[in-house]
């Protein structure tokens, strides 16, 4: 087993006082998503693993290294774990240029042929020179991304990266998640709360919920019911709701693309705007199941 | 002719201080900025307080303290044969204490200002809390730096009271520019302290136009 984690917290979020209890392993090589609502305790489950928030007790183990264990006061320093972090706004140092950035984050030891590699990995070397102002939020994200990996971390851990670029960004940066996690033998932890993304990325997700796992598992047998046999799934978020005749039309946003859906009176009930849904095929009309 | 010394004197003063001030002051006001607590805002009063006491005020109070007669001044005469009453090291001490608000409170903006992200980011990259400081944080602190090392040495160039208290005016050793204007005008040399007044209001406005123009550019060009 490459992780072990194991901790509790006290969290003060916005809604009041919750306890965040959560315990997983992780395999050697594996990319996990945590999802959930927000102020689930996705963000300090990654901060916590990076020593940047303290645990009111646990422990965590990175191939066979103790991280940290409250019960023998051990609790190695953030610059001491082997972790690149992807911060939601990538935190990129405005004085570097994209190549200084990885010169800095290279370990002195490390062969400088390295940064090369990464640049051309995640298509920068025409930006190289160029300090974050004069980036794009999807070229920040692959500097960050190349910035994280530069060390080669035991742990990746990127916190929800995605989501501040559009969705054909999107879809093109999450290749190359999927590159680096991939051709670098990293272990990975993704907070996502975008379906489309564990469903390409994830070879594992955990669902977090008040502060809790609620379930666990590869992402299809989490999400998708099983016993729904379909010729066609996707799965997307309700963007609008509207009654024509005695049915209801659903406009689904699914990958960039809106999918139009006739629901009953009484499968309308269960929908709102802003669900997240799954659309199935068996026959004729895809029918919509809600996933949360 | 007009007699350098008092202008050079200032000159020294002023430069030695900012050193200093920039030597304290950057552990300081990262101290202060990192984590808030009742108690540090005792401190960060203590440390702005220069700026709304009277100069003799404070002056009065240094010559006190600074006083080989007793308290740390007579500690520091006796373990260590150091006077700072009348002397040129208790001008540079004194100017510190002085002008310390011009340069931390600068700074302590500064600081709380920069993204809490570029120093978590470089603790993940595995780099220390002094490589954090030295390649991340004041690098990007730069405009702070300035207006700080600049005020501190517009500061100690200007100051008065607080150097007649604890220097009074000995040619060469504790009589800077500003006192000898004084002195001049007591004796009705007009043209001489013309002179001075002249040389410092140049000085002044050559300072604060230069950070004037480091800043526009600063602001025009990202890079």
């Amino acid at each position: 087993m490459n992780l072990q984690l194991k901790v509790r917290k006290t969290l003060h979020t916005a809604s009041g006082i919750q306890l965040l209890d959560v315990n997983f392993q992780l395999e050697k090589g594996s990319l996990l998503a945590l999802y959930g609502p927000s102020g689930a305790g996705k963000t300090t489950i990654l901060r916590i693993l990076a020593g940047l928030t303290d645990a009111d007790t646990g422990f965590i183990s990175v191939d066979n290294e103790v991280w940290l264990d409250t019960t023998h006061n051990t609790r190695l320093p953030t610059r001491s774990r082997s972790i690149g972090f992807v911060f939601q706004d990538f935190a990129l140092f405005p004085h570097m240029t994209v190549r200084q950035q990885l010169e800095f984050a290279l370990p002195a030891t490390a062969d400088r042929q390295t940064i090369d590699e990464l640049l051309e990995m995640m298509e920068l070397q025409e930006l190289q020179h160029r300090k974050p102002t004069l980036l794009s939020g999807g070229q920040q994200q692959r500097t960050a991304l190349a910035r994280a990996i530069a060390r080669r971390p035991a742990l990746l851990l990127l916190d929800e990266p995605l989501s501040a670029v559009d969705d054909e960004m999107r879809f093109k940066l999450q290749d190359f998640i999927g590159k680096a996690h991939r051709s670098y033998g990293l272990t990975t932890i993704l907070v996502s709360h975008y379906l489309p993304e564990i469903f390409r990325l994830s070879d594992e997700v955990i669902v977090l919920e008040n502060g809790r796992i609620q379930k666990q598992g590869p992402p299809t047998r989490v999400f998708l019911e099983e016993k729904i046999s379909s010729k066609f799934r996707t799965t997307g978020e309700i963007v609008d709701i509207q009654p024509a005749d005695i049915v209801y039309i659903v406009s689904i946003l699914s990958a960039n693309s809106i999918v139009k859906v006739i629901a009953t009176a009484t499968e309308r009930t269960g929908l709102h705007i802003g669900q997240k849904v799954m659309i199935a095929s068996k026959a004729f009309n895809p029918i919509i199941i809600p996933i949360s | 002719m007009i007699d350098w010394q008092p202008l050079w004197l200032s000159l020294r003063l002023a430069v030695l201080t900012t050193a200093i001030l920039l030597l304290l002051g950057i552990p300081l006001a990262r101290w202060l900025a990192t984590r808030r607590r009742t108690w540090k805002a005792v401190i960060e009063a203590v440390v702005s307080l220069p700026m709304v006491l009277p100069p003799s005020v404070l002056g009065f109070y240094l010559l006190l303290a600074f006083s080989p007669a007793a308290g740390p001044g007579r500690l520091l005469d006796h373990w260590l044969n150091i006077r700072l009453v009348f002397t040129f090291p208790g001008l540079v001490v004194a100017s510190v204490i002085y002008s310390l608000p011009f340069m931390v409170n600068p700074l302590l903006a500064g600081f709380r200002n920069l993204p809490p992200h570029l120093h978590e980011a470089s603790r993940t990259l595995g780099k220390s809390d002094w490589t954090t400081l030295i390649h991340i944080l004041l690098p990007n602190l730069r405009p702070a730096l300035t207006t700080g090392a600049v005020l501190s040495f517009a500061h100690t160039i200007g100051e008065f009271g607080v150097v007649m208290m604890i220097g009074g005016s000995i040619p060469g050793v504790t009589r800077v520019a500003s006192v000898a204007i004084y002195d001049e005008v007591q004796s009705t040399h007009y043209a001489e302290a013309n002179h001075y007044a002249l040389v410092l209001l140049a000085l002044s406005f050559s300072i604060l136009l230069l950070v004037y123009l480091i800043n526009h550019r600063h602001n025009r060009s990202p890079l």
